[in-house]
């Protein structure tokens, strides 16, 4: 359709155009991204605004969630009969590549805001004062199963080694390359549990062994597995899933 | 009392459709289409029945694109909708375009509409009209109660309790989702088949008078 001239003419026209705005630019000493992208075609712009939109949305959401969450607000427990039963098993990968931890050798590590960082052995851990939750886990994904978890307050593991409790976040570190982080006001809630053991029985490696953050007050993909280090920081430690586009507070 | 639109001299265009309700009208198609799209890739991580929405109709790419898409939508929907509801109240709209009605009047409605006529008249909505509105209403209110008891059944948690727990959330969701979803495919219809109410849903005006479509 196109006459023979035109491309020549097309060819002039926008370099003329860019040689203006380099001039503009070079003139005011200013250089604007949103003319750049611009120059790169609208409709990449137009995705990467809209992507810069729902992610600035999430993280209005995540102090909207912050403001709402009750430090008080207890999540609902459940009798014995209500546990799902197989409690599903739930990972990023297969059953097939469940870390499998060296309970004997186990440290966990410890980092950040903390005054006594010296690691912690699976009997020491175990010598805590223990509690139990019989609660549900929601996931993202919609589903949610009951499960029955024990283990120490993870509040009173963390005023125990002296963690700065007026930090931001606490952060995880897992066996299986996952990590996340959570906010201090949940790290402290009282159903916030530090398990080692899921339906009175020690952590079976598809439930995380050695350990798990059992946090009822938040979706499950906030409940990391295979702990092998724990810090405490003002720097935002963001998360597996968080910093491909999952709402970080996911709070329930 | 008689509506503005009825008491017009035929020919001569009134506003039927006040400027605040085609605003909050057009915010609100916009959001309820994200909020449903993004709402079926939600439900396809784990559908709750027998069935899961083909990918290319949804919004968001994958689960966590749904759920941006979702949650940044929700504050368009409920924001546009409180203000829609207050406005409804406050003006009077609600009270002079869905009132009175019955069931007799529903029923009357219904039986013209089975021999195939419908009383239709620029401005003034028939029985059946009004209670598709006020109920399509009502299933917003419903989406956003239910909603907020799935995403936050802790704090929530006895709004959760009233929808019959978490599972059973996730039905009501589900369920007045599907009945937003019939109500919008009505409408639009009945937009096709009668187009020129149409326009007046932008402008706001329409020519007065009163006419049958068979």
């Amino acid at each position: 359709m196109k006459m023979p001239t035109k491309p020549n003419r097309d060819l002039v026209r926008p370099s003329a155009d860019i040689i203006k705005i380099e001039r503009r630019l070079f003139l005011k000493q200013s250089l604007s991204l949103g003319a750049l992208t611009l120059l790169s075609g609208c409709d990449i712009t137009d995705a990467d605004s809209v992507k810069k939109v729902l992610w600035g949305m999430s993280r209005w959401n995540d102090r909207v969630q912050a403001f709402l969450f009750n430090p008080n607000k207890l999540a609902p427990t459940y009798p014995e009969s209500a546990i799902t039963k197989p409690f599903p098993f739930n990972a990023y990968y297969s059953q097939a590549e469940v870390p499998h931890v060296d309970g004997a050798s186990y440290k966990l590590k410890l980092g950040g805001s903390i005054k006594h960082r010296t690691p912690w052995t699976l009997e020491q851990l175990y010598a805590l004062p223990q509690t139990s939750q019989i609660t549900r886990h929601v996931c993202v994904e919609g589903w949610s199963a009951i499960g029955k978890w024990g283990g120490v307050t993870f509040k009173t593991f963390l005023e125990r080694v002296g963690a700065d409790l007026s930090a931001k976040y606490v952060g995880f570190v897992c066996a299986d390359d996952y990590y996340t982080s959570i906010d201090m006001p949940t790290a402290l809630h009282p159903q916030t549990l530090l398990a080692f053991k899921y339906a009175d029985e020690i952590l079976p490696a598809k439930y995380g062994f050695p350990m798990k953050l059992r946090i009822p007050t938040k979706l499950g993909f906030k409940n990391p597995k295979h702990i092998m280090a724990i810090f405490v920081t003002n720097t935002y430690p963001g998360g597996y899933w968080e910093d491909q586009g999952y709402n970080w507070f996911s709070g329930l | 009392m008689a509506h503005p639109a009825s008491a017009a001299a035929p020919g001569r265009k009134t506003v039927i459709h006040p400027l605040v309700v085609r605003i909050t009208h057009w915010i609100n198609a916009i959001a309820i289409i994200i909020m449903i799209l993004s709402g079926w890739r939600i439900y396809d991580a784990s559908p709750i029945f027998n069935f899961d929405f083909p990918p290319a109709i949804t919004l968001g790419g994958w689960l966590a694109g749904a759920l941006q898409w979702h949650f940044a939508a929700m504050w368009l929907l409920v924001l546009n909708g409180l203000f829609y509801i207050c406005y409804g109240f406050i003006s009077g709209h609600f009270k002079m375009s869905f009132l009175p009605l019955t069931l007799r009047s529903i029923w009357h409605e219904f039986r013209n509409l089975l021999r195939g006529q419908i009383s239709h008249e620029l401005g003034v909505y028939n029985a059946i009209q009004r209670a598709a509105y006020i109920g399509v209403i009502c299933m917003g209110v419903v989406l956003v109660l239910s909603g907020l008891s799935i995403w936050k059944p802790v704090q929530f948690q006895e709004l959760t309790a009233l929808m019959g727990g978490y599972d059973s959330a996730r039905v009501v969701h589900f369920v007045a989702m599907a009945l937003v979803v019939f109500f919008i495919v009505v409408h639009l219809t009945l937009v096709v088949l009668v187009p020129k109410t149409f326009w007046p849903m932008i402008s706001g005006r329409a020519a007065g008078g009163q006419e049958k479509a068979k």
